[in-house]
């Protein structure tokens, strides 16, 4: 299926749904349900760019990305449009920096049934209003993504997680140079560092860290969002594991719920009447009550 | 009318933050492009109440406003138009907070980049854009444009490096868009703000990313006989998993005024010289040093000159820096161009850029991001000699259309503003203009903020059902 087949499924008018994998909630129920199309456009490692349908498998378009030993700050599992319409990073996110910020181009398919380019396919460019912005964690409310050019990077020629209990989750924070990943649960620290083995040898030296373990499985009570000058509130609140230095805590619990700055919820209200007036894309999808 | 106006921003800010003098009002009638604009009055507000206070009196008076950092702009997106309210926020310098912990600073608007990055240094982090102006751009007018420079190779655009940002919005009201946890609830409002050319609103506060100071530094200059090896080069360092903090490139109009200005004994006599820079820890830099200069020679190098201290460093890239400062020597004026095409393609539209100026009798010197495509054509010319300023319009045009047909874009770092505003059509159909617009008019119904920039004309706001308004009915 090409872009254009997509936009004609989804028309102009009636509630439609998009679906993906279901990795990451599904579609709306007892709504007609549309999927992107999938499959690797063109990959340019000379670029650092990929092109891809949305409905394109995160694992699929990781193997392809892979030959060229290269690789996409994308969380693994489900489609890529599933991935960029939640907007939710992985653990790496502090290393990689998020989500968001791999989409260069996107085409998506508006309320009224029509292909909506946004972005460019260049690594820069900075031409008009930057709707890929406003449609990563949209959750398919504004635009059904179609396909996406994407920033790659190269994967690391080395890496190896360590772990400490003696070493304070700030220090590490401080000392070490670039880690990809720090996550802690109050007690003990895991850290992802990538790069030369001499030089990732010299760091965990210096902070006297040791090889250990991959990470724990994280908690999926619920994702909380804090300010990363907060972590040390989360003692005593429930089994959690925080990604230091981002403020993403996976948490046994569900997250509290937050409140949002009414002059922000009217933003909300008057995007959403403006690129889907009748409410017809996902709806009942409310994203300020995603929390 | 505007007896009445000024009087209200008297009213907030006091006599001496408003100005209506003609000479006054004259220095804010253009920015650092060639473009110029009017305005019925000046004001320097310092604080977010007075930027509120200065927005809800354009609202009240129903004219348009545009904020203003240091003017340093290069597309006019902050050209005054049809008389609106300029709002500097040249006032607004102070460093709010920081956090050295997770690398964060509060910063206000018209902090000054390079400022805020030496006022940082003691921490170990700085600002990761650097802008060639960086000296006097300020943190609003990069969140504004989201500002690029030489090291946005590796770190990523102002977008990548802005956390949160307090904003007036064009209403009036002050909310804050992102925030200081990672992911806040609904749309990346933040995401959308920044870049978005002063046409959302007003930011006031700045929330920043620190980025860590480089272990390690290396610097390299690489010199070619042809210009295709040196873009060769670029594409064989990223498809070999490399990217270097920066990738300039240099071709020889651009070397020999710069030579003749700063004798950093540059290699006139090559066509184009890459200045790399990589950074990190050492045994990671030495073998992506060794990698490179493999890289080179196998793309014909003509040689090879690895900066062997600080001071050598600091003069190869005040020769990358000074390259503007140097074109005076050539000609009085000069015209600088913004576009991005994919770094494959660098060969072939600088052949197509020299063809191009060759055929409207001009010069043009070529100092640019190579790393990643953006080219940076500097047409040189004297605006005395009659007929000029149209050939480098007309040139300026071609080498658009023909970064725009190698698959590339309009602008990478300076923007659309009024400069690029018409040119939009070329990249953009109008299905995806309108979806740009209607972001906007949910900021902006009443289009006060910076009206008639980045969207081709007609673009309004008027209610979707409605019929188009009438050619002329423009605000």
């Amino acid at each position: 299926m090409d872009l254009s087949e997509f936009a004609e499924e989804i028309g102009g008018d009636g509630p439609i749904t998009i679906a993906g994998l279901g990795t990451r909630g599904g579609p709306v129920d007892d709504v007609r349900p549309v999927m992107a199309p999938g499959g690797v456009e063109w990959f340019r490692p000379d670029e650092m760019t990929v092109c891809c349908g949305a409905g394109t498998p995160v694992d699929e378009l990781e193997d392809a990305l892979a030959v060229e030993r290269q690789t996409v700050a994308i969380p693994p599992t489900g489609t890529v449009g599933g991935a960029l319409a939640v907007g939710r990073s992985g653990i790496r996110r502090l290393g990689y920096g998020p989500v968001r910020d791999t989409v260069l181009q996107m085409r998506f398919v508006n309320a009224a049934g029509e292909i909506v380019k946004a972005g460019g396919p260049t690594v820069k460019n900075v031409s008009g209003f930057d709707l890929c912005r406003l449609l990563v964690g949209s959750h398919g409310t504004l635009g059904f993504i179609g396909d996406v050019i994407l920033r790659t990077r190269p994967l690391s020629r080395y890496e190896q997680w360590f772990t400490t209990t003696s070493v304070e989750p700030e220090v590490l924070l401080r000392e070490l140079y670039r880690p990809s990943s720090i996550l802690w649960d109050g007690e003990r620290s895991w850290v992802l560092l990538e790069g030369h083995p001499d030089d990732v040898r010299e760091q965990t030296a210096a902070v006297g860290l040791v090889a250990g373990d991959l990470p724990p499985a994280l908690p999926s009570g619920g994702r909380w969002s804090v300010a990363p000058t907060e972590l040390r509130s989360l003692v005593g609140t429930g089994r959690f594991v925080a990604e230091v230095g981002v403020g993403i805590v996976h948490h046994e619990h569900p997250a509290p719920a937050r409140t949002v700055d009414p002059a922000v919820v009217e933003l909300h209200r008057r995007i959403k009447q403006r690129f889907d007036p009748t409410g017809r894309l996902n709806p009942g999808v409310d994203v300020l009550a995603l929390a | 009318m505007t007896d009445r106006l000024v009087a209200d921003l008297v009213g907030v800010l006091g006599r001496r933050r408003v100005h209506s003098s003609e000479a006054h009002r004259a220095l804010y009638r253009r920015d650092a492009s060639n473009m110029e604009g009017t305005t019925s009055v000046v004001c320097s507000p310092e604080t977010t109440a007075e930027v509120q206070a200065c927005v809800q009196i354009a609202n009240r008076h129903g004219v348009p406003f545009v904020a203003r950092g240091s003017g340093t702009g290069l597309s006019g997106g902050a050209v005054p138009l049809d008389g609106g309210i300029v709002i500097s926020l040249a006032r607004m310098t102070q460093v709010l907070s920081v956090d050295e912990v997770v690398r964060r600073a509060w910063v206000q608007p018209g902090v000054l980049n390079l400022d805020l990055s030496n006022q940082v240094t003691h921490l170990g982090v700085h600002f990761a854009p650097d802008p060639s102006s960086q000296q006097t751009c300020s943190i609003g007018g990069n969140v504004a444009n989201n500002s690029g420079g030489p090291h946005c190779l590796a770190e990523g655009v102002t977008n990548s490096h802005v956390i949160a940002v307090k904003v007036v919005l064009p209403d009036g009201t002050v909310t804050v868009l992102g925030g200081d946890d990672p992911e806040p609830v609904g749309y990346d409002l933040r995401g959308v703000f920044v870049g978005s050319e002063g046409m959302l609103g007003i930011a006031t506060e700045v929330c920043v990313k620190l980025t860590q100071n480089y272990p390690a530094v290396r610097t390299m200059l690489l010199d070619y006989a042809t210009v295709a090896d040196g873009a060769a080069t670029v594409s064989s360092i990223i498809a070999d998993g490399m990217v270097p903090a920066a990738i300039e490139m240099m071709d020889q109009l651009c070397l020999r005024a710069v030579e003749a200005y700063i004798h950093a004994g540059l290699p006139v006599e090559s066509a184009a010289a890459l200045l790399v820079e990589v950074v990190g820890l050492p045994n990671d830099l030495e073998a992506q040093v060794a990698r490179i200069v493999e890289i080179a020679e196998q793309h014909h190098v003509t040689s090879v000159r690895v900066a062997q201290d600080e001071a050598e460093r600091a003069l190869l890239w005040k020769g990358r820096k000074s390259a503007f400062g140097a074109i005076a020597n050539i000609e009085p004026d000069y015209y600088l161009h913004d576009t991005v095409v994919p770094r494959s393609k660098l060969p072939e539209v600088l052949d197509r850029i020299y063809e191009i100026a060759g055929r409207h009798g001009l010069q043009v010197l070529n100092v640019f991001h190579a790393g990643d495509g953006n080219l940076h054509p500097l047409l040189v010319y004297d605006a005395r000699v009659p007929g000029t300023k149209e050939r480098v319009h007309a040139a300026g045009r071609e080498i658009v259309e023909a970064s725009v047909a190698a698959g590339g874009v309009l602008t990478g770092e300076h923007g659309i503003g009024l400069e690029k505003r018409d040119y939009m059509g070329l990249m953009f159909s109008d299905v995806d203009l309108a979806a740009q617009n209607a972001l906007r008019c949910a900021f902006d119904p009443e289009m006060r903020s910076n009206p008639g920039k980045v969207l081709p004309r007609p673009a309004t706001c008027a209610d979707i059902n409605t019929m188009p308004v009438p050619e002329g009915a423009w605000i």
